[in-house]
């Protein structure tokens, strides 16, 4: 460590203001502190600062995510496996997953950090570690078969309209994951829908037998083909067609369990999120009229990327509302629009993509109001004493 | 017991160096020294230059805006130092102590007999009205204003603070006649705020002419600002007035004897520190004597007062004219490498993003390393977690850094301190300098204003 900690001390002057490669300030600092914590001691105000910084807080996330993609990789395989008829084993059909989702996830890596790292350089800014987790997030909510260079245009669609152009991490309105999967899923609505999309070489047609209809259980369920539904434990487990990260609502839980936990993820967001999606149920249910209407309300919740989202994307602390109470009815506010526009909406089944990312685009108005109860309450404390 | 009040938000930090309740007489200090930096938004100007001689009690230099207002020294003896910094700004005026004190007199009474004017003029002559601040802004009072209130915080719930009971046990008698002097200043209430955890002192509890307010939670409960917002929150235009135990123990030896004695008890505290104890000091003192051969090798901070709120002093810097509390930690100019990748069983955190909350007993040796670099805000509710009045700290916070006045008088900017954001910002993961934001904000609103 000692060797690698005085060559980069030897090299840095050349990146610094003057030196040979000032240019690529950012990008050295970047690396710097991604193996060095910095020497930096505190100047002025408290004398000592918590141990965890951005870094930690997004690795956290990172690693909440690792079940999920794990899963996603293996589901990947057993769908493709499941649809040609073949059988394999658990690394058989993990590797075949892997070698499909690994490319996107570097692809989105390569194309989301270069775009920063311009973008910090450009500005004189350090390179914020936001997209460590949007990096991630991008695959996990595409479909397997999904192009390379539609994650590249999407990635960077998402990072400079959805982020840079406001400002930078910490400043975007809306989700950039979710802005990715929006882009595509309006851009190139034949690689993002439909029946074909979720297992891997179902869209070229090879191999695959006639009793695997591809479709998931959302479409099923939108269909009217409530009788095709997988049984609540494949749903749960996630053994089921969709996109890479979505299916599995066991790891899902797995990776909410770490964001409560160590109190990274927000759990007035997440709860009230959940309780969202069973009060549009319940209400549904009462007033239903087909067959979609009358699913179970907590069934919704394992359904389609209800849980992905209700977990991940809404906690987005930049892109959600920002006070406790606001966080409530922001998060309560997608859960009900999303099994709203699920069952209602017969045009996008997956009402959860566009709940969330309406509630982003609400969340500062849901603030406003917040913040201004509370200068009403100030300013009648100072009337009834005065 | 009168009712209790429960702070719920809040951090105790959990950092090794208690001091040991054992209070040690000081080998008198060689030097002495008032350091203008103390006081907030004063300009001083010097009455005293380099080779005159001061009794204790004698003014070393006044306030341009408050001129009456005195700041007197500490010791008998000669000036032997003003130091200054930026822009010649005065930063410590140092004296040379004369081996046996010798005092300036005060005519005193007994307070009360005297008027409001009679009690105001004596504490500004001897320096001892600093010893009152108001809020809003922290700054020395006003004698013309009329405070609503007076608070005294009797705990404090800083990290390693001393214990305010054990500080003033044997001070009944002064305790008693310095509030007889407060209460003459004010026509409300004296509040008088104590721990609820343990029986306080009698020193607190047999006093007469205040208040008892019994709190209880962890840090910032002992912080005046926090229990003013529970008792009687300030609203626009009010002015309450602030002091603590030892401070008001001084004004009532003032008024006793007749004489500036600036005893105090303050802890030395910290993890570098080999035996953590109280000594009894005189106010302004240099730390030398105490910390020689008392300290650890290596780089270490000396910092008068506590870790959140204190200021940065030399080896041989002088103690801040509020400060009860000494703290020594090690610096940590080091790099850590994957820092944010390892388990961290052995770093203390706030939030279980490190593996060191199964070992939940432990206390730590905090060092002063940033640990990240600055970043934007991203993360939410995290101050909100360690902050307990209600008022929206991150939008208090955007309000001050946009320097919009109304929105910042909306969300509350005269209820709060840089000391009740100290919390925010030891817990920051964007690594944002909280209490400097603050400090701004309460600044332009004080030019505003006036």
């Amino acid at each position: 460590m000692k060797s690698l900690r005085n060559y980069l001390d030897k090299i840095k002057p050349h990146f610094e203001k003057g030196g040979k490669f000032e240019k690529f300030e950012s990008t050295f600092e970047a690396f710097e502190t991604f193996m060095f914590v910095p020497d930096t001691v505190t100047k002025k105000g408290t004398h000592v600062r918590d141990s965890i910084d951005m870094k930690r807080t997004m690795a956290i996330v990172v690693f909440a995510l690792v079940p999920t993609v794990l899963f996603g990789m293996w589901n990947v395989g057993l769908q493709h496996f499941n649809a040609t008829g073949q059988e394999g084993t658990l690394f058989e059909l993990f590797w075949f997953g892997f070698l499909r989702v690994f490319p996107i996830i570097v692809v989105s890596y390569a194309v989301g950090l270069g775009i920063e790292f311009a973008f910090a350089q450009y500005r004189g800014h350090e390179v914020n570690e936001g997209f460590l987790v949007s990096g991630i997030l991008i695959p996990l909510v595409l479909p397997v078969d999904v192009p390379l260079w539609m994650v590249a245009v999407a990635t960077a669609f998402a990072v400079v309209i959805g982020k840079e152009v406001f400002g930078g991490t910490g400043m975007n309105i809306l989700n950039p994951a979710l802005t990715a999967r929006a882009f595509l899923f309006f851009a190139y609505p034949s690689y993002m829908s439909g029946n074909e999309v979720w297992t891997h070489g179902m869209m070229n047609g090879e191999g695959i037998i006639d009793s695997y209809s591809g479709a998931t259980p959302l479409a099923e369920a939108a269909a009217g083909n409530i009788d095709k539904l997988p049984s609540i434990q494949e749903m749960f487990i996630g053994t089921i067609p969709g996109s890479i990260g979505e299916t599995s609502t066991i790891a899902i839980l797995i990776g909410a369990a770490i964001l409560l936990f160590t109190g990274i993820g927000s759990a007035r967001i997440m709860i009230s999120t959940f309780i969202g999606g069973l009060v549009m149920g319940l209400l549904l249910n009462i007033f239903a009229v087909n067959p979609f209407m009358e699913i179970p309300a907590w069934e919704h919740l394992l359904l389609g990327g209800f849980a992905f989202g209700a977990v991940f994307m809404a906690t987005d602390p930049v892109s959600a509302a920002q006070t406790p109470k606001g966080k409530i009815i922001y998060g309560f506010l997608i859960g009900f629009l999303a099994i709203l526009i699920r069952v209602i909406n017969p045009a996008y089944p997956e009402g959860v993509m566009l709940a969330i990312l309406l509630m982003n685009v609400f969340a500062p108005l849901i603030d406003h109001y917040v913040i201004e109860a509370n200068i009403k309450k100030r300013l009648k404390r100072a009337k009834v004493k005065a | 017991m009168s009712k209790v009040i429960k702070i719920k938000k809040g951090l105790n930090i959990k950092i090794l160096g208690n001091a040991e309740k054992i209070i040690k007489k000081a080998d008198q200090s060689e030097f002495y020294a008032v350091k203008p930096s103390d006081f907030t938004g004063i300009r001083p100007k010097l009455v005293v230059k380099v080779g005159d001689k001061v009794k204790a009690g004698s003014p070393l230099f006044f306030d341009k805006f408050q001129p009456k207002v005195q700041f007197t020294s500490p010791v008998s003896g000669e000036v032997v130092e003003i130091n200054r910094g930026e822009r010649r700004a005065i930063l410590e005026v140092v004296v040379k102590a004369d081996t046996t004190i010798e005092y300036e007199e005060f005519n005193v009474g007994n307070p009360k007999d005297l008027s409001r004017e009679e009690i105001i003029e004596t504490l500004q002559k001897s320096g001892l009205w600093p010893t009152i601040r108001q809020r809003p802004y922290s700054t020395i009072a006003n004698a013309e204003d009329k405070p609503k209130a007076i608070f005294i915080s009797a705990f404090d719930s800083a990290p390693l603070a001393p214990d305010m009971d054990y500080v003033v046990k044997d001070c009944v008698d002064c305790f008693q006649k310095g509030i007889d002097v407060l209460s003459k200043l004010t026509e409300g209430k004296i509040h008088l705020n104590l721990n609820a955890d343990y029986p306080p002192a009698e020193t607190y509890t047999k006093a007469k002419g205040v208040q008892l307010n019994y709190f209880t939670g962890p840090h910032p409960s002992g912080n005046v600002g926090i229990q003013i917002n529970k008792i009687d929150p300030i609203n626009k235009g009010d002015i309450v007035w602030y002091t603590y135990p030892q401070e008001i123990v001084s004004i009532g030896r003032l008024f006793m004897e007749g004489k500036y004695d600036a005893t105090k008890i303050v802890a030395l505290t910290g993890s570098e520190v080999k035996n953590p104890k109280y000594f009894k000091i005189l106010g302004g003192a240099s730390i030398k004597n105490m910390v020689e051969n008392n300290v650890n090798d290596g780089q270490l901070r000396y910092i008068s007062g506590n870790i959140l709120t204190g200021s940065k002093i030399d080896k041989d810097g002088y103690v801040g004219y509020y400060d009860n509390q000494i703290t020594v930690i090690p610096e940590g100019k080091y790099h850590e490498f994957f820092g944010w990748a390892t388990p961290g069983f052995k770093k203390y955190t706030a939030s279980r993003a490190l593996l060191s909350w199964l070992i939940p007993g432990r206390k730590y040796r905090l060092d002063t390393n940033m640990h990240g670099g600055n970043r934007a805000y991203v993360m939410t509710g995290e101050y909100e977690k360690v902050f307990p009045m209600d008022i929206y700290p991150v939008q208090l916070i955007k309000a001050i850094m946009v320097e919009d006045i109304d929105k910042m008088e909306q969300l509350g900017i005269y209820e709060v301190d840089e000391e009740d954001f100290a919390l925010c910002e030891y817990v920051c993961t964007s690594k944002t300098e909280v209490q400097s934001i603050i400090r701004s904000g309460l600044d332009l609103m004080r030019k505003e204003m006036s």
